[in-house]
């Protein structure tokens, strides 16, 4: 159960954005590979909870889920796989350990409130 | 006060502290000449007796150590002391899984311009450490006959990741029926191509084959120095 630290990752990185910017954040977007090693749901609730205390509190994370994409040879293509626990090429059924895709752990995008400064 | 929400990209690499640290220590080792094998297995695998058995037998003419990662105890870095190679514990606390900067702080001390082949042993779990790069030129999977043949299935994501693997306690397998081609062939299945080795540390049997591949290894990297 590593999902707690990973969290505190992605605050850190959305925070450090947050003060270069000058802004509130509201949501943060992230792109979680099948081969990540990280567990989606996990990951939300340690997510939660780390935020608390933090400018983050209350900040939502999306996460958007990559599935495993091989370079299947005989195919010349990337290819989907049978299943994590089937590394073949989903079309002709090859088997290929040459992952393209699927590892990704990827802050992509912030939800941001700007911070309105002018005078009421 | 007024606000308008807003999109912006940012694409940022959470790992990406622990992938600049695996980096550059990858490119110290490089520079060293020392060939660098992580060990990841379930705990209860025999991780630390295969290790001992790794050590003993490679220091007869080979600069080895090891690093260990161990969740609170040090009777592991106390076991392997008894090969008689530079064995240093990284006692993780809490941690399940290592990371590129404990390997960089352990190393401190030691001049790896001294080592041919430098072992770290990660925590027993075959689920975190899959997400941490730890600059290793190869990373070695353990798994024993005792934990049956479908481990690979279960775990496909810390296989994948791995370089090798190693099914250990082989003078176990009548024992506790373990299916070889099944295992062989689930393993298969989950990193196809992948190199695996079967042997028994206790008995000796397959280490031969085993430290023959990793030396091979060794001899490949230093290719490039000698000419």
């Amino acid at each position: 159960m590593h999902e707690l630290s990973i969290a505190m990752s992605i605050i850190e990185v959305a925070q450090e954005e947050s003060e270069r910017r000058n802004v509130q954040i509201t949501a943060v977007h992230l792109r979680l590979g099948a081969l990540s090693g990280v567990v989606k749901d996990a990951l939300l609730g340690s997510f939660e909870m780390a935020c608390e205390d933090t400018p983050l509190s209350g900040a939502r994370l999306i996460i958007e889920d990559v599935p495993v994409l091989i370079n299947c040879r005989s195919c010349q293509a990337h290819r989907p796989i049978s299943s994590v626990q089937l590394f073949c090429c989903a079309e002709c059924g090859a088997p290929s350990a040459e992952v393209v895709q699927g590892k990704e752990l990827e802050v992509v995008a912030l939800e941001i409130e700007e911070w309105d400064h002018s005078p009421a | 006060m007024g606000s308008q929400p807003r999109l912006i990209e940012v694409r940022k690499n959470v790992l990406k502290q622990n992938d600049l640290l695996a980096r550059a220590l990858r490119e110290q080792f490089r520079a060293a000449g020392v060939f660098v094998v992580s060990l990841v297995s379930s705990p209860g695998s025999g991780k630390t007796m295969f290790l001992e058995k790794t050590l003993t037998l490679l220091r007869e003419n080979y600069r080895v150590a090891a690093l260990v990662g161990d969740l609170a105890t040090e009777n592991d870095a106390v076991r392997l002391a008894r090969s008689q190679v530079p064995v240093k514990q990284i006692t993780t606390g809490t941690l399940c899984h290592l990371e590129a900067a404990m390997v960089q702080n352990a190393l401190q001390e030691w001049n790896l311009n001294e080592l041919d082949f430098l072992f770290i042993e990660n925590v027993g779990n075959l689920v975190c450490p899959s997400s941490y790069d730890l600059g290793e030129n190869l990373r070695l999977v353990l798994i024993s006959v005792t934990e049956g043949e479908d481990k690979p299935l279960k775990y496909p994501t810390i296989f994948n990741s791995a370089d090798i693997a190693v099914v250990s306690k082989m003078d176990l397998a009548s024992a506790v029926d373990f299916d070889w081609q099944t295992a062989y062939r689930n393993i298969q299945a989950v990193r196809p191509g992948m190199q695996v080795f079967k042997l028994s540390a206790k008995s000796g049997n397959g280490m031969e084959d085993y430290l023959g591949f990793l030396k091979k290894r060794l001899d490949e990297i230093r290719v490039p120095a000698v000419t």
